[in-house]
């Protein structure tokens, strides 16, 4: 069985990746037919300031035509995808803009995935919903020099004016002599070109795109999944390769005092017990430490840590427990806290309001389970170490795994495979660190770490658990005039930076601080909250509970003024404006530039009206029925969802129809942005109706799919429609993966508050609604 | 030694009894494409045909196959309506992240072997024990409607 990652098979000498440069320029002398291999543009690497989006990440970004794209003298061409495909459908997305550019025939394309190389392929963190807006342009360059190198050797070839040669399907074609020559007949000689300076490359006009925009081609790794060829993190397979499960500290920051493992020694299989050192907290991204179990099969090693006797000393969060913590939340939430963002008079401005009102919203830390769990295998032969993993950012896996082994990262490669699922879960690579200290212990031999689903919920970096304070004053024709909004929630960051208790600009930039409503005078406050269990980012990150609590407060509002949801929610967020990020005391601005990302209320209000208008809003409905709406900004993408419930007699549940407008900007692949607002609902109402990891004594409560629920086929709507708003390709791009999720909770409970008059506050449903 | 016929060869495995299928087709016959996603069949990630029945791999021990037929994703498609399941599964662009897309395949063809026309709450009952996290849902029940035109053409 190939050890390799989900790269499509080839037996072509033409794959580029995984290979030095200067292995492969010698590669292609000796393997003789290859291609592109002449000029070496000048690296772009992230200029100087103002560093934003692309510019701003580690490592920054390439546009290299000879790192991405390779073809063949039998015509196939090879491009290059160097971010992780975790089903957002980026190794079809990606590769897809550069073969646009190239004119290339996608039947004649393969995708080649990178191992983790950022100096090579610039940054390759595939989160925050950045993969495409990031990178289109970088691809689109690459895409066109290709093509002017191939269209270059052509007229070379024919002794013509390069202005008279064309680049088409695959082929260069000189139109007055009718003369035509295959991508693979050229590849040689525009190996011999130099790669165009990059301000003289020449895109395509958006009207000539011929894949971009279409939502016209099939996913590239379709075929390899529905017939079970695909090659997942826990897939991995070498020869001589074992198999390790790790008991790890139930509790964080706890760690193992004693173990026993003698009965563990017995069952058939075993092979070997390995100690990891546990980290202190912050645990960061280091493995969590314990007692791994290493077995000829997963089976043997599962049953081998079942005997297992180990005695834990539970440490500093061996009390918490997440009722009592949500009492000291909401005693905190109740009490002024550090002022983030100041805008008139708020409290003169409540005194003096004709209505006042208040509310609190609760969600409970909630985990990914990601449906492959986290699984990473490493070997390390002379020095070196390979990993095998389903890393959403595989040079922080290399980087790590090299410092945890004390080697240089140039000696670590990971190869990056399919990912069964992300959400965020597997951006960080403790994981495949664990595999790299059992393959250590067992000199070098390739292990393969398989945490199960038990070892997923207790040990995951949890999404935080959150309490909303929300108070507003009204006029006395109802319309607001103070919004104070104290948010309170253990930060990501006390997994990084020891004693962290405010949430950070990158949460409090995720629709707390940013919202640019119409109101005059605006507070909102962050108290402080302790972290007790390793919290990380969950798709969406702290959207999901600043978008419940602000868009189910708008409809409160709504209520307590007597006016239609839609209508109100659109005149709380005002008239079409452009509101500079910095002056709602948002300094994150997701990463990007606040002059090309100023929050455009005027696209806000158009998903609004989108969708309220596609999903028939108004429209009457039978009894135990009921619309509801939500809007969030998120990723720099606009989105409005319209969630129709049904609540019968004994309250259970059902969403018979959700409508989701985005405005994302322009589309790289229209069908993949459906597909990913189709998930992110389905994933929303799991958030909304299921959701929830307890804690009692320091432990998770839910240990497998029986008490950590979530949406399944029979509590899925049967209809969800998706409107794409159309965009301008000359225009900055939004993200896509994650901002399908924040609304649909609020537009959920808004939909039951309409169908019911009851309002929930505290996610998840569950049988709340119960009689 | 046991032996077990998966998608019609027969394979000698020298594993303990109670190893279930799910570890035996993974790690020592080498078909990954059945996937692991809980242990205790409540997931569907696993799920493979035993004689034509859905079976979750994961709870099944090899002891209790016997001379049963295993299939599995690799070879489902050797069956006109798994081909046809297949093929709606990949027409239809099914997949996201594509790990659960295994089993919901497996069951989909066990339904349709059964039902040639399952109304949507017969997918609901056959469906609702393969959980896909990526909220696929939408399509697979679409694409289970479009195999079965398919398969009865």
């Amino acid at each position: 069985m190939s050890p390799r990652g989900p790269e499509v098979a080839t037996d072509r000498p033409l794959v580029i990746a995984n290979v030095s440069r200067r292995q492969f320029l010698q590669g292609v002398s000796a393997a003789g037919g290859f291609v592109l291999a002449a000029g070496f543009s000048s690296v772009a690497t992230a200029a100087d300031p103002p560093k934003y989006g692309r510019d701003g990440m580690p490592n920054g970004w390439r546009d290299d035509p000879l790192v991405f794209v390779s073809i063949g003298e039998d015509g196939i061409v090879s491009i290059v995808c160097h971010r992780s495909e975790m089903g957002q459908g980026v190794r079809t997305g990606m590769p897809m803009i550069v073969a646009d550019e190239l004119e290339a025939d996608w039947k004649r394309v393969r995708v080649v995935q990178a191992t983790g190389d950022e100096k090579r392929f610039g940054n390759q963190d595939t989160d925050g919903s950045r993969s495409t807006r990031h990178f289109f342009d970088p691809m689109r360059r690459c895409g066109a020099a290709a093509r002017t190198m191939l269209e270059a050797a052509a007229a070379a070839k024919w002794g013509v004016p390069v202005s008279e040669v064309e680049a088409k399907n695959h082929e260069v074609i000189h139109a007055k002599s009718g003369r035509r020559a295959g991508y693979g007949s050229l590849a040689k000689a525009a190996a011999t070109q130099t790669v165009p300076a990059r301000e003289t490359v020449k895109l395509k006009d958006p009207s000539k795109f011929r894949y971009i925009g279409k939502g016209n081609l099939k996913l590239v790794d379709g075929p390899n999944i529905a017939t079970g060829k695909a090659q997942y993190g826990i897939d991995t397979r070498l020869p001589d390769m074992v198999y390790a499960v790790v008991a790890r500290p139930p509790v964080y920051g706890g760690k193992m005092t004693s173990y026993d493992a003698a009965e563990t020694l017995k069952v058939p299989g075993v092979l070997k017990v390995v100690e990891i050192e546990p980290s202190p907290e912050p645990a960061q991204f280091n493995p969590l430490g314990g007692v791994a179990v290493v077995a000829k099969n997963t089976w043997a090693a599962i049953q081998g840590r079942r005997a297992l006797k180990v005695v834990w000393d539970d440490g500093a969060n061996a009390s918490y427990d997440s009722a009592a913590f949500r009492a000291q939340m909401e005693e905190s939430a109740r009490k002024p806290g550090k002022v983030v963002r100041d805008n008139g008079n708020v409290d003169t401005a409540l005194a003096g309001a004709a209505k006042r009102l208040s509310a609190e919203y609760y969600i409970p830390h909630l985990a990914h389970a990601p449906m492959e769990p986290p699984a990473a295998t490493v070997r390390i032969v002379n020095g070196k170490a390979e990993a095998w993993a389903c890393v959403q950012s595989p040079q922080a896996a290399r980087d790590l795994v090299a410092k945890r082994l004390g080697i240089s990262a140039d000696d670590v490669t990971v190869n990056v495979t399919l990912l069964g699922g992300g959400f965020g879960r597997k951006s960080k690579p403790d994981f495949v660190i664990e595999a790299a200290v059992i393959s250590k212990a067992m000199d070098g031999k390739p292990v393969k770490v398989t945490w199960t689903r038990e070892d997923d919920l207790m040990h995951t970096y949890f999404h935080t658990v959150s309490v909303e304070h929300l108070e507003a004053g009204l006029d006395a024709q109802g319309k607001p005039v103070a919004w104070m909004h104290r948010s309170v929630a253990p930060t990501i960051f006390s997994t990084f930076v020891a004693g962290a208790k405010n949430e950070a600009a990158l949460e409090l930039g995720m629709g707390v601080i940013n919202v640019p409503f119409a109101i005059p005078n605006v507070r909102i406050e962050n108290p402080e909250a302790e972290a007790h269990t390793r919290i990380g980012w969950f798709r969406s990150v702290s959207n999901i509970p600043h978008a419940f609590a602000v868009q189910s407060f708008v409809a409160e509002l709504a209520a307590a003024a007597g006016r239609d949801q839609k209508d109100y929610l659109l005149e709380v967020i005002g008239p079409a404006r452009r509101v500079s990020p910095e002056a709602l005391g948002d300094t994150w601005n997701h990463g990007e530039s606040p002059e090309q990302y100023p929050v455009d209320t005027g696209r806000l209000r158009r998903v609004v009206e989108t969708v309220a208008r596609e999903a028939g809003w108004g429209r009457k409905l039978p009894k135990g029925r009921g619309l509801g709406i939500a809007a969030h900004y998120s990723f720099v993408s606009y989105i409005a969802t319209v969630v129709e419930v049904a609540v019968d007699d004994q309250g259970v549940v059902t969403v018979p129809r959700i409508d989701v407008a985005v405005d994302c900007g322009a589309t790289v692949n229209p069908e993949r942005v459906r597909a990913q607002m189709q998930g992110a609902t389905v994933m929303g109402l799991a958030v909304a109706t299921l959701g929830e990891m307890s804690f009692k004594n320091g432990r998770a409560e839910q240990q497998n799919f029986d008490t950590y629920q979530v949406t399944r086929m029979s509590g899925a709507p049967r209809d969800i429609r998706v409107h794409v708003l159309p965009g301008d390709y000359a225009k900055p791009m939004g993200g896509v993966g994650e901002p399908g999720v924040p609304p649909v909770p609020p537009a959920l409970c808004n939909a039951i508050f309409a169908a019911t008059g009851k309002r929930i506050r505290s996610l998840p449903i569950r049988d709340q609604l119960k009689a | 030694m046991t032996s077990v016929t998966v998608n019609g060869r027969r394979y000698d495995v020298d594993l303990p009894d109670d190893t279930p299928l799910l570890w035996a087709l993974r790690d020592e016959l080498g078909l990954t494409g059945t996937k692991f996603g809980c242990g205790m069949a409540l997931c569907g990630a696993c799920t493979v045909h035993v004689d034509g029945q859905p079976v979750r791999a994961c709870v099944t021990p090899i002891s209790a196959v016997g001379t049963s037929k295993v299939t599995t994703v690799e070879g489902v498609g050797a069956d006109r309506v798994g081909r046809a399941v297949q093929a709606a599964w990949v027409d239809l662009g099914v997949p996201q992240c594509g790990y659960c897309q295994a089993g919901q395949i497996m069951s989909a063809t066990a339904l349709l072997k059964r039902n040639r026309k399952p109304t949507d709450a017969d997918i609901d009952e056959a469906m609702s024990g393969n959980i896909c996290r990526c909220g696929t849902y939408v399509r697979v029940r679409q694409a289970i409607k479009q195999a079965a035109l398919g398969a009865s053409r």
